[in-house]
């Protein structure tokens, strides 16, 4: 992968106007200029021109991102903060070694078969380990886990992985194109529903799904650590389950898995080329499909919900703002509402949470005062790192809304097969 | 390096947390917008006028500079901590105190971010409309020190214009309050329009008094092609002449145009030289009669194409056009040299004549956009620092800019302010009784040359 050196020329870029400091959620909650993508370039270039050591201060600065890309996304020059930051932190690994926790990373994602055996343990302990939230809290459990706040609330882990409930082909009909699911870690582990979903709408499409059992983490999680050996792993062995199969499409339901397959591994190589190129968001593939006109065909319901929509960052830098709002505003069931700050991150940023849940807990009360706002009773989005964090930040403002896939409220609009 | 008492007392008044001098932090507020350097030799960041207050007494009674700082994206140097010193930044300063609907006046604490406080007036029904180009993320105290401009001048003003009132910590500690919430106030000297545009060397503003207007109910934006600056020019004059004031003049000469073709999905047809947007605002029943009047006033003058928005859609799309301009300039050049030159109104296309001309002689290209309706021009100079002898040829031509302006009756800024980029062409425009009437009152309030030492005016 490139390294910090690499980047010396987008480092010049930085004008130091000043333009990030207005999107980037991390200084909007610590106003400290170390925190906005302008200090973090500076301070980049400083270790390229050796004026700074990796200090004590230097890593906190670059810990402190969400890689959300905001800043990229309104940067008057299109410097690349969030690769910069990723490469500075593949840096840090490199010289200081992994954290504590990235270490656990590594070795947790490195090892699909630990991961599994760990989940199963976690689903099997669900009951024993995991304090009940009252039922109108929206999400369920306590995670008295080391690393993780004991205020945080997540969903249970699914007492069998999704992959270990569907078969590895489901048939559809003769014409119709293959798609490879990329399920992802977070639907494999916590939100099977979601799968179920997944499958159920390229069913009703007639579309042929593979779910590759020997699939793994995408690696998105190793980016943020910075782990770049663990990174390149899982993209070998995930091009290898991914292209063991011929498929036309492979697809995702995750944010992440798509920025993951879809653009990282663009920058591993070539022959990761054709991968990436087929990788689509799940509903930017239902859309060219024609399920948007299909959901407008069907007789709207009587009472209808009101929804809205949070844009997970690694859809909306890459531009795919437009088709979860379709779908979503299609749905027979669905009254869609517009919420301020949609495409706003909702302070996840994957391992950024664990590091710095405070600043993640302050960008998070943002979101959810804006889902109050917005009077929806649900938030939907495309991403299941978003669902946790939204619903932990909802149920933190006492809020009433509930956080769910959009694929959810699909599965819900249609026909049983 | 301060000394480690120093530190300590610092950390004494604001806490430890609030107090920095890891190298990481200083590197952070070592620039601005101008790409220069200086390291300080602390970042403090105060909470509270007493806060401000008693640095300013333990750095006047140590001879310590201290450099204010807001969102650090000022064009000339403003915030520089070109001494070491003190860097104190108010990012910590950000709440809107009060929004007082009946009289129409906010109160708020400097580190507020300009267009934040936009948006919470505009909630009301209110309108505060000095609007800079960073207005996104720039911070009501830099404004006010910078006394910034913006696109809505034109109709409504500058900064100060909105200003009636100031807490101010002094050079040495002390806290004195200037002007009040009235509109009206003529007792003592004008205090407040001093501090306004002061550029942080007279006082720290710790609390601003704004004055707010209603919102107007709606605006209507045009975009109109010509075929010669003169055209455009002419337009801003006859739609003035017809006591037409609109909300902006925004103008880009032709080799913005130029730049900006590749830059956007908008279609510029060849033939257009320069480029008008017009934007009016007030009761939405008015809009479509003045946007058609004024089309009428300058279809006489060269007019290539008008196109008047019809939607809010539509009006964002031709903004767009205005709004591609500075990333699409990297593309002639690397590195940019932003003046922001202001002549009066009717002399805009002499001024752009002579531009030309200078690009020419010292064969750089310089890109022209700006605020027609005040006569205030961006000159933007682009050039390769890393090719030997472009950066002495765009110091040249600068200089030739600014003499050029201040000969056709204008000035070297219209709202970037003097700094340190400018401070070495003061005495082309100010003369030296003026310059040593500033420098006593500068000498009175601040004897020991301790705040924001070396702005303005150059070092003796």
């Amino acid at each position: 992968m490139k390294k910090l050196e690499d980047y010396r020329e987008e480092i010049e870029q930085c004008v130091k106007c000043g333009a990030c400091r207005a999107h980037c959620p991390v200084f909007g909650a610590e106003k400290h200029e170390g925190r906005v993508a302008r200090g973090k370039v500076a301070l980049a270039h400083a270790l390229l021109e050796g004026e700074v050591d990796l200090e004590a201060k230097v890593l906190e600065d670059f810990s402190q991102c969400l890689l959300c890309g905001s800043c990229c996304a309104q940067c008057p020059n299109k410097v690349p903060t969030e690769e910069i930051v990723a490469a500075a932190r593949r840096r840090i690994a490199g010289e200081k070694g992994l954290t504590s926790f990235g270490k656990g990373v590594a070795a947790v994602l490195g090892r699909p078969k630990l991961m599994n055996a760990l989940a199963k343990t976690g689903g099997a302990l669900s009951s024993l380990l995991f304090k009940k939230l009252p039922e109108n809290s929206g999400l369920r459990l306590r995670f008295p886990a080391p690393y993780l706040d004991a205020e945080r609330t997540l969903p249970p882990i699914a007492a069998k992985p999704f992959r270990e409930t569907v078969p590895e082909l489901i048939p559809g009909r003769e014409g119709m194109p293959t798609v490879a699911f990329f399920t992802g870690c977070g639907i494999n582990y916590m939100y099977p529903a979601v799968g179920e979903a997944f499958v159920k709408a390229l069913r009703f499409l007639g579309v042929t799904v593979l779910i590759p059992k020997d699939q793994a983490c995408c690696g998105l999680p190793a980016v943020s650590a910075g782990a770049e050996q663990t990174v390149e792993q899982l993209a070998a062995q995930n091009l290898q389950a991914l292209t063991r199969q011929k498929a036309d499409f492979v697809v995702t339901a995750c944010a992440s898995c798509n920025a993951g397959v879809g653009k990282i591994y663009a920058e591993l190589g070539e022959e990761y080329e054709s991968l990436a190129k087929k990788t689509k968001d799940i509903f930017v593939f239902l859309a060219e499909h024609g399920l948007v006109e299909k959901l407008a065909a069907l007789p709207k319901a009587q009472q209808r919900k009101k929804v809205t929509y949070h844009d997970p960052c690694h859809l909306r830098t890459r531009g795919i703002t437009k088709e979860p709002r379709q779908i979503l505003a299609a749905l027979p069931q669905v009254e869609f509402v517009e919420m301020a700050n949609a495409g706003t991150c909702c302070g996840l940023g994957g391992t950024y949470s664990v590091y710095h849940y405070e600043t993640s807990k302050q960008i998070g009360a943002k979101k959810a005062a804006s889902i109050a706002d917005s009077g929806a009773e649900l938030v939907a989005t495309d991403c299941p790192g978003c669902i946790m964090q939204l619903q932990d930040s909802v149920n933190h403002a006492h809020g009433k809304a509930r956080a769910v896939h959009i694929l959810e409220l699909l599965a819900e609009a249609l026909p049983e097969d | 390096m301060l000394e480690p008492r120093i530190i300590k007392a610092l950390e004494e008044i604001v806490g430890d947390k609030n107090v920095s001098t890891e190298k990481a932090d200083l590197i952070c507020y070592s620039y601005d917008a101008t790409q220069q350097k200086f390291l300080p030799g602390v970042v403090v960041h105060p909470g509270s006028t007493e806060e401000i207050s008693r640095i300013m007494q333990l750095a006047n009674a140590e001879r310590i500079p201290v450099f204010p700082r807001g969102a650090g994206s000022g064009f000339t140097g403003g915030s520089l901590p070109t001494k070491g010193g003190i860097v104190l930044t108010t990012e910590r300063m950000d709440q809107i105190l009060e929004i007082d609907q009946e009289n129409l006046v906010a109160v708020v604490q400097p580190g507020v971010v300009t267009e934040a406080f936009q948006q919470a007036v505009e909630k009301v029904g209110l309108f505060y409309p000095p609007d800079p180009a960073s207005l996104k993320f720039s911070t009501l105290g830099g404004n006010v020190a910078e006394c910034a401009g913006g696109p809505r001048c034109v109709k409504y003003g500058v900064t100060k214009d909105y200003i009636l009132g100031l807490e101010v910590v002094t050079p040495t500690g002390d806290v004195i309050t200037t002007g009040g919430p009235t509109m009206k106030g003529v007792v003592g000297y004008d205090l407040t329009k001093l501090m306004c545009g002061s550029e942080g060397t007279l006082g720290i503003i710790s609390r601003i008094v704004i004055k707010l207007l209603p919102l107007p109910e709606a605006k209507k934006t045009m975009l109109v092609l010509f075929d010669s600056i003169d055209g455009a020019a002419q337009a801003v004059s006859a739609i003035i002449a017809h006591k037409i004031i609109p909300t902006t003049l925004e103008f880009m000469d032709g080799r913005t145009i130029d730049c900006v073709r590749q830059a956007t999905s908008l279609q510029v047809p060849e033939a257009a030289r320069a480029v008008l947007i017009i934007e009016v605002d007030g009761d939405r029943e008015f809009l479509d009669k003045q946007a058609r009047r004024i089309a009428e006033i300058i279809a006489p003058l060269g007019v290539v194409e008008t196109r008047i928005a019809e939607t809010p859609a539509e009006s964002e799309a031709l903004w767009q056009i205005r709004r591609s301009v500075s990333a699409s300039l990297r593309k002639v050049n690397p590195d940019k040299f932003n003046e922001d030159i202001c002549v009066p109104r009717s002399k805009v296309p002499e001024m752009i004549r002579r531009i030309d001309a200078i690009a020419e002689k010292y064969a750089i290209p310089i890109v022209n956009f700006g605020h027609a309706g005040d006569g205030n021009i961006h000159v933007n100079i682009m050039i390769d620092k890393k090719v030997e002898g472009e950066l002495e040829k765009a110091e040249k031509a600068i200089e030739e800019v600014f003499k050029g302006a201040l000969a056709l009756g204008g000035t070297m800024s219209g709202e970037h302010g003097v700094g340190i980029a400018k401070a070495p062409y003061i005495p082309l425009e100010i003369t030296e009784q003026s310059a040593a009437y500033m420098k006593a009152i500068k000498k009175a309030l601040d004897p020991n040359n301790i705040l924001n030492p070396g702005k303005i005016f150059l070092d003796n």
